[in-house]
């Protein structure tokens, strides 16, 4: 039981910041421009391919610098010739821009890379057991990917806390306008920002790559669940963001790791018996199957009773 | 300094602005004087560049109007807006420092005669900006636009909703900024600060500019004053 709870813990804290390397940067890009990316998690797929591609030529650590470098150009490029024209025709305009670059993105990908996923393993330096609690190996390179994470989290912290392109970045995502008004170059920020934040998306593609499948439908899987995050944390608050992909990681690494239904709660009482012709549907389905929709469940509790999320600043 | 002419804006396709016309000197303080919703505010953010404005805009001879915020910004036009839009997250010393422009050289306000102006804002330097009073709040706005350097400013509504002793300051303010050479486009609906330290004022009526002249002729011409200011 304790192995258990130590090592979904951890897995849970993984994924929750890997979530985070991505939400954070589609939370930010959305309170500062109003845009809401779709195909946010697309650009973590690409981090992942080409961090596949550039580790099988260079290696893992090159990759790990020149992929994240080079989605982010990517992305600078979309927001300078595509969003910033299609921006004057309003949000629906912008968010069906972002919903078609979703499909270029897979298109693209399958192009290149096709449908079956692809081998992208963990790198030999990181391929061995950190730890062994109880009869567990937990492996390096997980390890590693928290490491990255955390220390991806902080740099953001301190960018944005303490640097005056932080400050400003701060101050547009609640006055942008007024920000322009006092003089700062508002849409190069809104570059810069864009940039950073599909680079950042490419991080966690590129060290959550060998970890997870590196397919082509690895985007489509993702990108539900980070909307569910910028929710549930608020808009506009990395803070949020942080505290909703730490919750929702653990919840799903938890959910999985408990095989537990609710014929296996009430036991075989007479109570048990009456309530199992009423829960006849759900009585045998386990938390560990129903564990991919409990971000939904999650998310639309959170509408329902705080529509501004965990720790937003405005209502979604 | 400031020309305007012929201005006309839109928001949707409403017609806000129906062809404005003004212009402000060097060492000026104008007052837009009107009621709600005749375009006074509309006026002064046009200029700033949103909504777009249509016509002649003027700055030292350079023209404003088809650039962005931005860079009528670093022509010298600070704006204070009529929310204020207070950074609310920031420290009040962390608002005041995004209002200094880059490559702004001899500033006329550094952020020292801020704190000596108005001690109670630097008492209070390092509380986020939205935890401040009206009153405080209206002038950390102002100040963080002065941080810029601008050669005009052009404020909404300063006085609104504050109370009296709190008006009687940034009227002070309005004239110690006036008396370092920044000429003032001030909006205004309360009459008594506008005419006392107003060189000039014009009156707005539906999107256009009915009167033009010093407050002692507003003052002398009753019928402008109770068709287009009195309630």
């Amino acid at each position: 039981m304790l192995e258990i709870i130590l090592v979904s813990t951890l897995n849970g804290v993984l994924y929750g910041m890997l979530l985070f390397l991505m939400a954070s940067g589609l939370t930010v890009i959305f309170s500062m421009m109003g845009v809401l990316n779709l195909a946010h998690a697309s650009f973590y797929m690409l981090g992942a391919f080409f961090g596949f591609e550039i580790s099988r030529r260079l290696g893992f650590w090159p990759a790990l610098i020149i992929a994240p470098v080079l989605v982010g150009l990517i992305g600078m490029a979309v927001e300078r010739y595509g969003l910033r024209r299609v921006h004057k025709h309003g949000h629906v305009a912008e968010l069906l821009f972002t919903f078609g670059l979703t499909f270029v993105i897979t298109e693209m990908v399958e192009m290149f890379w096709g449908k079956l996923p692809v081998d992208y393993r963990v790198p030999p330096s990181l391929d061995f057991a950190a730890f062994t609690v109880f009869s567990v190996n937990y492996p390096a390179f997980r390890l590693f990917v928290l490491l990255i994470s955390v220390a991806i989290f902080i740099a953001l912290l301190l960018t944005i806390k303490r640097t005056r392109i932080g400050l400003i970045v701060q101050a547009a995502l609640t006055h942008p306008g007024m920000v322009g008004m006092l003089g700062h170059n508002v849409d190069r920020i809104f570059m810069l920002v864009f940039g950073v934040g599909v680079g950042l998306a490419a991080i966690a593609g590129v060290i959550a790559g060998p970890i997870l499948i590196t397919q082509s439908n690895m985007a489509a899987l993702l990108g539900p669940i980070l909307f569910v995050v910028v929710v549930v944390g608020g808009l506009g608050s990395l803070g949020g963001a942080l505290v909703a992909s730490l919750l929702i990681g653990l919840v799903q690494t938890f959910a999985v790791a408990f095989n537990v239904s609710l014929a296996d709660l009430f036991g075989t009482s007479q109570l048990s018996a009456v309530l199992e012709v009423w829960l006849a549907d759900i009585w045998r389905v386990t938390i560990a199957q129903i564990a991919p929709i409990m971000p939904y469940i999650l998310l639309v509790l959170v509408l329902i009773f705080r529509p501004r999320g965990l720790m937003g600043t405005r209502d979604t | 300094m400031l020309q305007v002419s012929d201005l006309h804006a839109y928001y949707g396709k409403s017609h806000i602005l129906q062809g404005v016309s003004l212009e402000v000197g060097d060492n000026e303080i104008v007052s837009i004087l009107g009621r709600n919703g005749v375009g006074r505010s509309t006026t002064l953010k046009a200029i700033m560049g949103d909504p777009a404005p249509q016509g002649r805009i003027t700055f030292r001879g350079k023209p404003v109007a088809g650039r962005s915020p931005h860079e009528i910004a670093h022509l010298g036009i600070g704006f204070v807006p009529e929310e204020r839009a207070i950074f609310p997250s920031l420290t009040v010393e962390q608002n005041l420092l995004l209002g200094i422009k880059r490559g702004v050289e001899n500033p006329r306000w550094s952020l020292e005669e801020t704190w000596k102006l108005f001690p109670q804002l630097k008492d209070r330097a390092n509380a986020p900006g939205g935890a401040l009073s009206g009153g405080e709040q209206q002038m950390l706005t102002i100040c963080r636009t002065l941080m810029g350097n601008p050669d005009l400013i052009m404020i909404d509504e300063p006085t609104e909703g504050l109370a009296p002793q709190m008006v009687e300051r940034i009227g002070e303010l309005l004239q110690e900024i006036a008396q370092r050479g920044i000429s003032i486009l001030l909006v205004e609906q309360r009459l008594v600060i506008a005419m006392r330290i107003s060189h000039r004022v014009y009156v707005m009526g539906h999107g256009q500019i009915v009167f033009e002249g010093t407050p002692a002729e507003l003052l002398a011409n009753e019928a402008i004053r109770r068709e287009w200011l009195e309630v």
